[in-house]
């Protein structure tokens, strides 16, 4: 692990002093540099959560403790499940989702690998994009692959499955991009997962509001590309403008 | 022309004093016009012919929801200013900001109750309106949180300036998915009034108490930002002199 933060530190500061000392590089240089640094920081969150696989499990069980609350809770009637479904399937989500966000930041800002990214001199948004692609490969993509499973235990039809998994690809996208936010702005605050939901979750209702549109015609068998399309449309407003928002809020916390 | 003006606002003595000074020409025109306004509402304006006297809580429910929305307006070009050009003081407005949004949005919230109570039968529905006004609340109470939950208010600030920008834009499109979803799910059981012509005797007093609404607004607002300045600088020599004075 230490072998991994040090060549990421060697490649930000090569990258970093490069363009400052000597003339100043190209268009493209300072292009792939860029690019070069996100992918080293991609490839070491994904690492670092493959060591250490808590990061990984724990949201998914969490999602699967939610969704087995309401058939114990409403009844187990599959048929009453399968009308309340897609609001379980996404408010789990949801949940887990902001859960898992306790991870984006946390150990980074402990031990010291934030303030080297903020110093390094790389763009502190490109390795915001990084980290929440790294997050949403290992929080959103595993909860969108569990949707079925958990879709499966509430008497969802087997044909609706494939649309869930689309729509919790496509919304968790958003709702890691919406929590990067969040996660960044109250970096450095103690217990700060009740203030973290209070700030993410207002922000996330319309991914549910579609997700869970999205998630009911699946299962009804309508039409669900407008729904998916607007929960691509929030991600793809969110790929624009969630990480620069998260970089300014990491340099704030940072002061 | 000089922009010396508008570089004074940004030096809290300045600002201090100017609010001092600034304050009774708001409250003293939006106290009259609010009086004129719950007169004209409550006693001149004819009942309804569908709702008889309940509509009359719009005279303040209404004022009270278009305050909630400006209100988060100027407390997100407020923190912006402050943001981009690091003007203390456009953070000290924000801040003072958060709290009067905040009432005015539950005021709207309780009218509205209030008002469906009789209406619709039920003190809340789930009405778009009523939904993205209590999702507005919880902007609100974010952004006091974060506010509350850092101790350093430089840092405080800049945290929750970039949530307020941040929750701005977010709010139109809150606002329409919660629209969208709503037609989609709501059986049409509420009594839905097509917007009739509303008599001259029935506006003007709402036109008044909207107006009074943004001066009362105005009006607190100074005489918190002044608290707020009062305690940003509470180890400045200035206070001594004003205070002493």
């Amino acid at each position: 692990m230490s072998r991994v933060v040090t060549r990421i530190a060697d490649s930000l500061v090569q990258t970093d002093t490069a363009p400052s000392t000597q003339t100043p590089a190209g268009p493209d240089t300072a292009q792939a540099s860029v690019l070069e640094a996100a992918r080293l920081a991609l490839a070491r969150d994904l690492r670092l959560a493959f060591r250490k696989r808590d990061q990984l499990v724990q949201p998914l069980a969490f999602y699967a403790m939610v969704t087995m609350l309401f058939p114990l809770s409403i009844s187990p009637e599959l048929s009453r499940l399968r009308e309340v479904a897609p609001g379980v399937l996404w408010a789990g989500a949801l949940l887990a989702s902001l859960l898992a966000l306790e991870f984006l930041f946390r150990d980074d800002a402990y031990d010291g690998t934030l303030e080297q990214y903020a110093l390094s001199g790389q763009s502190l948004t490109w390795l915001m994009f990084a980290k929440t692609a790294a997050h949403w490969l290992l929080t959103g993509l595993p909860l969108a692959l569990m949707a079925p499973l958990a879709g499966l235990s509430l008497g969802v039809p087997a044909a609706a499955l494939p649309g869930i998994v689309v729509s919790v690809a496509v919304g968790s996208i958003a709702l890691s991009l919406i929590g990067s936010i969040g996660a960044a702005l109250t970096l450095g605050v103690k217990r700060s997962s009740a203030l973290l939901a209070l700030l993410t979750l207002p922000l996330s209702l319309p991914v549910l509001i579609f997700g869970a549109r999205a998630t009911q015609l699946a299962i009804s068998g309508g039409p669900l590309l407008a729904p998916i399309e607007l929960l691509a449309a929030l991600a793809v407003l969110g790929l624009t403008l969630a990480p620069l928002a998260a970089a300014a809020a990491v340099r704030i916390s940072l002061e | 022309m000089t922009w010396t003006w508008f570089h004074r606002l940004a030096s809290p003595p300045y600002i201090y004093t100017l609010a001092a000074r600034l304050t009774p020409w708001f409250a003293w025109p939006a106290g009259l016009l609010i009086v004129a306004g719950l007169w004209g509402g409550l006693v001149l304006a004819p009942p309804d012919y569908q709702q008889g006297d309940g509509f009359r809580i719009i005279y303040v429910h209404a004022p009270s929801a278009w305050m909630s929305l400006m209100v988060y307006t100027t407390m997100a070009i407020a923190a912006a200013v402050g943001l981009i050009w690091r003007i203390k003081v456009a953070h000290a407005v924000a801040a003072s900001c958060a709290p009067i949004g905040a009432s005015f949005t539950f005021a709207a919230l309780v009218t509205g109750a209030l008002w469906g109570q009789p209406m619709w039968g039920t003190y809340w529905e789930w009405d778009p309106r009523l939904t993205s006004e209590l999702i507005l609340l919880f902007l609100y109470l974010g952004y006091m949180g974060l506010r509350a939950a850092l101790e350093d208010t430089q840092r405080a600030d800049r945290a929750s300036g970039v949530l307020a920008v941040v929750g701005v834009v977010n709010v139109p499109i809150i606002h329409y998915s919660v629209t969208w979803w709503n037609s989609l799910h709501q059986a049409p059981t509420v009594m839905r009034l097509a917007k009739p012509e509303i008599a001259a005797s029935m506006l003007v007093p709402l036109l008044m108490m909207l107006l009074g609404f943004t001066l009362f607004f105005v009006a607190i607002l100074l005489v918190r930002l002044r608290g707020e300045v009062l305690s940003r600088e509470r180890s400045a020599s200035w206070i001594r002199e004003v205070v002493s004075a």
